[in-house]
């Protein structure tokens, strides 16, 4: 190869445009014919002394992404090519890549263990590259502290891409050995400190069984303390990130070493640098996040257990611990509230205040109260504010009762300092305050006198809707406020106090959406979401207002579409719009189809919106796909048959949607939408159903799917099922050996944790769905015995489902349903088939005697079924 | 190195957005219309279930007619079901009816350059070739196994397999015993996915695509022992009606097949697929005997049905006479034999486009591989190509009216 890799890399990076285009394009043609080559002429490049700086850096940052992908499928496709090259080529790479971290340029050693780390994680656990680590810690006791920071980058890099059951103990030792060591105060030279410290970081997740063993477990602690200590900044940051990382990964190991953790995070939050102080909250923040999680395992019905036990460090830590926090909610940064992405100490010291109201509940009251009536008067506007925002962080975690009394005196000093305080940051989190009293101290399900009444309501409402025009940040609390207040009534009836003002509330949302600073604080959204609220909580009375909002919406979604030539960032704003404006009509749309009253006169305007939301799909976007895939959704159930004349036009996006693996929101909801339109259609969703099977087949057998999807796909095989009959014989030979197969997956799972419980139990009940759509289907048709073969691995299922013993409700109710079923549609074929199962009497008795109505009715239905089939 | 300090949470924000709500209230809704509509069917069931239905009386033979009825209906999808458990010559049978069979071409259909494509067959045996579970195996029109080997096609060899490994391709294909390739003719199910209600045009646009997505095209190897290729396909335009008569192919060619582009892949016989020869495109334009050589007569295979019947293999089948029943006996027939007959030339008339024959004479039995009778058609292009063949201008000639006709159009309305 000719091409001059140092000149080309360097063009890679020219100003010039055209010359930059013209290097990558060169750079991609030499990868595309001769990879090995290519590699290799890029660690040599990035190996050699004699190369400028930026080329070297270059050639290791594309050796890095030619080794790995933020994408699932394009990262295998890296890992596979690397493993299929030339041993003697990878060799060689790899001998330029662990040379370069002995080079005197830092950037060139820094990206070398970078690319040495992708390599590892790709080879390590093929069992290829043993030597690596063994050499790495080799070099540690190199003399030149440069080779040595580059050493335990690199350790620390490989710890992040490694997964530790791929390094076995003996090795975990070792480089456990050397990054402590590297940390440890007697360490001169703070880049290997800093460099130890940061790979301790990622190493932690190796450390189990040192963390079981007090010694070294003791030792870990106090050079990483130690480390909190450090004359250097960044080397204390990096020791506090790594108490953060300790705090969740370790929890039950922390009761020795809490007194002292205190002791150091105190003194960080009251002196330190910021980026040290955020940390050293963080340690505490996520403290609450565990003992959140445990006491919520305590207080769940089932286990009423935890794996963990809960130390209470939060509580232990209480009286030290608040006045701590409420110290930094006074350090407030000038128009932090116009900053979307502002963190600052006030922000995480409030924002841990509410994690620790969360984990105590009642015991935060007492020692936050004084502090909010000391300074909630203040002349100083950071005092007012710090006031009234440990007032609002501490609503959420102790009961109403302990809150009401409080509540009730503080509702009026917040209506006036909302329309009053001279400050905006006061307003600001005032209206904010308001929003988080209405979300957890309003509403039916409270069983605490109302705080807000008739009375109170509409001063309430004058307040928020004069809020409104305020500054876009305090006007956008000021709607999130009333989100909240419309919420609590949503159960409200007739009765609701907000029906005599539901016009003037419309229109003042209405009147936000056109501010022309609507676009500042997502002012905008905010009012369009309140008003979907809005529109949700109306009644029999307020549904003619909701009617006149129908034309209005559609205006400004037809605005929307006759724009033209607009430029990118135009083109996202708009497009930012349309998903509003969809989201709005597609909560209109379910509001008004699902009220008998309305649904008529509503549906005249079908044709319409149905256009406006197929020229919307033309402008292919993804997220306002989304939302308007919802609202048809929507449109489909309320139009019932007659969304068919609808379908030619409306198919392509509907294929589109489910072909979308990357956005997989957009997939599900799809998948869903597939399922309003079987129950509208019915029947005449047959001949789109070819085309449709073949895209859920397809999004099943692909490995880039979410998982997530996947239970909503099975559903959906038993909506279409059931929709279109026997017309099903022709994908069963399909649907059902993936179904059979999820069964096996899904029936012995043993789930480690939690998430991966839900995520099975989601996958059963979608199968489950999928069996029943499918026998109701075929009952009655002359075809039943098709689906005779597939009988007894169903029950096998059911049988597994019953040994298992970690089936929810709603599998539980699922599983008999589909037994029942099973009788029903197989009739006098099923009654052995059903006897011979191991468990399903069983089943069905302890289904008889649920609690649960729904498992129960299901159950009383499956009886029925079976005593039907056994008799013949 | 460790994540820069990120807000760990929105702040002032609350937990969830207006989006997130309105797609888990759509999916709340949907499972709940979902349960209604379970609930529904269930009731409806329900009330069949407790008003008692007289229990269905069937006749024995009532219901053996209705499975047969619904063996007919089976689709290709359980031909790659039924394909790895075959057993027996019944099922043997059965798996054979899901070919798609030509007819033979008497008369040039019309639009043959718009609605047709044409291609050389070639020579050798009609076969299924299924590949899935790590093993591929072919079987010719009767269903018996012809090979049994590893392909490079999907799952088509132990070390082949991606995806669920049982699912499922078949081709349709001619094994041509010169230099051991499987041709393709059509694909009928590709990776499990069923091309079977496709058009025969975008079945053939996959067999080129997907081929080339495998290394099912590779020379012979330990994986893949043999060859598997396309068979160029032409529309019936007159240059593609040259192409596919006389053009060169790697293969030694038997005839035309002429498919409609719009035609689902459909088993048993269909109009929609024609097959024509004559002497330049095969060598064997006119049956010959059981010993290869061409008789002075023109022979019919025909099955023998209830009450002596003399039926073709078409659905519904043509009948071409019968035995009576002393012979039947004395010969010791039974219904679905297969019997050879002569026909004596003066003795066919053809009647609206039907083949009539006075005499049958009984010859024999054909090869026992035969699995079946002579369709009518074929009879009709036998007798045809003994009298009055349908030549290679014919078509050409009929392709050109056709161009005529598409011109003249105009002209025409304006008469």
């Amino acid at each position: 190869m000719s091409l001059d890799v140092t000149q080309v890399l360097l063009s890679a990076q020219s100003a010039d445009g055209a010359i930059r285009k013209h290097a990558e394009e060169s750079l991609k043609q030499f990868q595309e014919q001769n990879l090995p080559g290519f590699l290799l002429s890029l660690s040599s490049e990035l190996a050699n002394e004699e190369k400028p700086e930026e080329s070297r850096r270059l050639a290791g940052l594309i050796l890095k992404n030619a080794l790995d992908a933020k994408e699932q499928h394009r990262k295998n496709e890296l890992f596979q090519r690397w493993l299929a090259l030339d041993a003697g080529a990878k060799q060689q790479i790899k001998g330029l890549l662990l040379q370069t971290l002995t080079s005197p340029v830092a950037s060139a050693r820094s990206t070398a263990s970078q690319v040495i780390a992708k390599v590892a994680g790709i080879e390590i656990p093929q069992k290829q590259w043993p030597e690596l680590i063994g050499s790495l810690l080799s070099s540690i006791h190199q003399v030149q502290p440069n080779v040595k920071q580059a050493t335990l980058e690199t350790l620390g890099y490989l710890c992040e891409e490694v997964s530790p059951d791929a390094v076995d103990q003996d090795q975990v030792n070792k480089i456990l050995t050397a990054v402590v060591q590297g940390m440890n105060a007697s360490e001169a030279n703070s880049d290997v400190r800093l460099a130890a410290t940061r790979a301790l970081y990622n190493a932690l997740g190796f450390a189990q069984v040192n963390f079981s063993n007090d010694m070294e477990r003791d030792y870990i602690m106090r050079v990483v303390c130690e480390a909190t200590q450090s004359p250097e900044v960044k080397i204390r940051q990096a020791a506090f990130e790594c108490l953060v990382a300790i705090s969740s990964t370790y929890y039950d190991k922390l009761a020795a070493y809490m007194q002292d953790i205190f002791n150091i995070t105190a003194k960080a939050v009251r002196g330190d640098e910021e980026s040290v102080a955020l940390q050293a909250i963080e340690f505490w923040s996520s403290i609450c996040d565990e003992e959140i999680d445990i006491l919520d395992e305590y207080s769940s019905e089932f286990t009423a257990d935890s794996d963990v036990p809960c130390y209470y460090f939060i509580k232990q830590a209480l009286p030290a611990l608040v006045p701590m926090l409420l110290e930094t909610l006074l350090k407030q940064e000038e128009d932090q509230d116009l900053d979307e992405g502002a963190w600052n100490l006030a922000m995480a010291g409030g924002t841990c205040l509410g994690l620790v109201a969360r984990t105590v509940g009642d015991d935060i009251v007492p020692l936050v109260m004084p502090f909010v009536e000391e300074n909630i008067t203040k002349s100083d506007w950071r005092q007012r504010e710090a006031a009234t925002y440990a007032f609002g962080s501490i609503l959420e975690g102790p009961s109403a009762d302990k809150l009401a009394p409080l509540v009730n005196v503080a509702l009026n000093f917040m209506l006036t300092a909302l329309t009053k305080d001279p400050s905006n940051h006061v307003k600001d989190t005032t209206a904010w305050t308001l929003g988080r009293i209405f979300e957890f101290l309003h509403g039916s399900a409270l069983e605490t006198p109302p705080i807000i009444t008739a009375e109170n309501c509409q001063q309430i409402l004058t307040v928020l809707l004069h809020s409104m025009k305020d500054v876009p940040n305090v006007a956008e609390k000021a709607c999130g406020a009333l989100y909240f207040l419309a919420q609590g009534y949503v159960d409200a009836g007739s009765a609701s106090p907000l029906s005599p003002f539901f016009q003037d509330i419309v229109q003042n949302l209405l009147m936000v959406t056109h501010r022309e600073d609507a676009g500042e604080s997502r002012l905008r959204t905010a009012a369009y979401e309140t008003l979907n609220e809005v529109v949700r909580c109306s009644t029999e009375e307020t549904a003619p207002i909701v009617m006149q909002l129908v034309p209005v919406i559609m205006m400004e979604l037809h605005q929307t579409l006759e724009a033209e030539k607009l430029s990118t960032d135009e083109r996202e704003k708009r497009s930012e719009l349309q998903g509003l404006l969809c989201g709005c009509l597609q909560v209109i749309i379910q509001k008004l189809g699902g009220m008998e009253s309305t649904k008529y006169s509503f549906l005249q305007y079908a044709d319409q919106i149905m256009d406006l939301f197929l020229r919307v799909f033309a402008c292919r976007n993804a997220t306002v796909h989304e939302e308007a895939m919802l609202a048809i959704g929507a449109l489909a159930y309320a139009a019932g048959p007659n969304f068919a004349k609808y379908m030619a036009q409306f198919y392509q996006y509907l294929e589109m949607g489910l072909q979308n693996f990357e956005e997989y929101q957009v997939c599900a909801i799809t998948v869903g939408v597939v399922g309003d339109l079987c129950r509208a259609l019915e029947d005449k969703i047959l001949p789109f159903c070819d085309g449709i099977m073949t895209q859920l087949l397809k999004d099943l057998s692909s490995n880039q799917l979410h998982r997530s999807v996947k239970p909503p796909i099975f559903s959906c095989f038993g909506d279409i099922a059931l929709a279109i009959g026997e017309n099903f014989e022709k994908y069963l030979i399909y649907a059902m050996p993936m179904l059979q197969s999820a069964a096996d997956l899904s029936a012995h799972t043993t789930a480690t944790d939690d998430e991966m419980l839900d995520y099975t139990n989601q996958l059963r009940n979608g199968i489950l769905e999928a069996y029943s759509g499918i026998l109701q289907g075929f009952k009655s048709s002359p075809k039943t015995q098709l689906l005779m073969p597939y009988a007894p691995h169903i029950l096998q299922f059911l049988d597994a489902l019953y040994n298992g013993k970690d089936m929810d409700d709603t599998v539980m109710k699922t599983a008999i349903g589909v037994l029942g079923d099973l009788a029903d549609t197989l009739g006098v074929h099923a009654g052995p088939l059903i006897n011979q199962s191991t468990s399903s009497k069983a089943f069905l008795e302890e289904c008889l005697a649920s609690d649960d109505p729904l498992v129960k009715e299901s159950a009383d239905w499956a009886s029925i079924a079976i005593t039907r089939a056994a008799s013949g | 190195m460790a994540p820069p300090p990120e807000p760990r949470r929105p702040y002032k924000r609350p937990a969830i957005s207006d989006q997130q709500r309105r797609r888990e209230l759509a999916l709340q809704a949907q499972s709940a219309r979902r349960a209604d509509a379970q609930a529904r069917a269930r009731a409806l069931a329900s009330s069949l279930l407790t008003t008692p239905t007289p229990p269905a009386v069937t006749h024995c033979h009532e219901e053996e007619h209705a499975e047969e009825e619904q063996e007919q209906e089976h689709t290709v999808a359980d031909v790659a079901a039924a394909a790895s458990k075959l057993r027996g010559s019944d099922a043997r049978r059965w798996f054979a009816r899901q070919i798609m069979l030509p007819e033979w071409m008497v008369d040039a259909p019309p639009h043959l350059a718009s609605d047709w494509h044409v291609f050389a067959r070639p020579s050798g045996k009609r076969c299924l070739v299924v590949s899935s579970n790590g093993i591929t195996i072919s079987r010719v029109r009767n269903g018996s196994i012809l090979h049994r080997f590893p392909s490079a096609l999907p799952n088509g060899s132990k070390r082949d397999i991606s995806g669920p490994a049982s699912s499922y391709s078949i081709l349709d294909c001619i094994f041509h015993e010169p230099d051991q390739t499987y041709y393709i003719i059509d694909m009928i199910c590709w990776r499990g996915y069923s091309l079977y209600d496709c058009t025969a045009e975008f079945r053939f646009f996959w067999v080129n695509s997907k081929l080339t997505e495998t290394s099912a095209g590779d020379p012979p190897s330990a994986n893949h022992r043999y060859r598997f290729s396309a068979v160029p396909i032409y529309e019936c335009t007159l240059e593609g009606l040259q192409a596919a008569y006389s053009g060169s192919t790697p293969y030694v060619k038997d005839g035309l097949l002429f498919y409609n582009k719009h035609a689902h892949y459909q088993a048993g016989i269909t109009p929609l697929t024609l097959a024509w020869k004559d002497e330049t495109c095969s060598q064997y334009v006119i049956d010959t005997d059981g010993k290869g050589e061409v008789p002075n007569e023109q022979h019919l295979v025909l099955e023998l049905q209830e009450e002596g019947k003399l039926v073709t293999s078409d659905d519904p089948p043509v009948v071409f006479g019968s035995l009576d029943n002393e012979f039947i006996q004395k010969s010791n027939l039974r219904t679905g034999n297969l019997l050879r007959f002569a026909v004596r030339d003066e003795s066919v008339r053809l009647v609206d486009g039907k083949m009539q024959t006075g005499e049958l004479q009984l010859v024999g039995k054909p090869n026992r591989a035969r699995a079946f009778a002579d369709s009518h058609s074929k009879a009709l292009f036998q007798y045809a190509a003994r009298h009055a063949p349908l030549r290679i201008d014919d078509l050409i000639a009929s392709i050109q009216s056709n161009n005529m006709e598409l011109e003249s159009t105009d002209v025409e309305m304006q008469d």
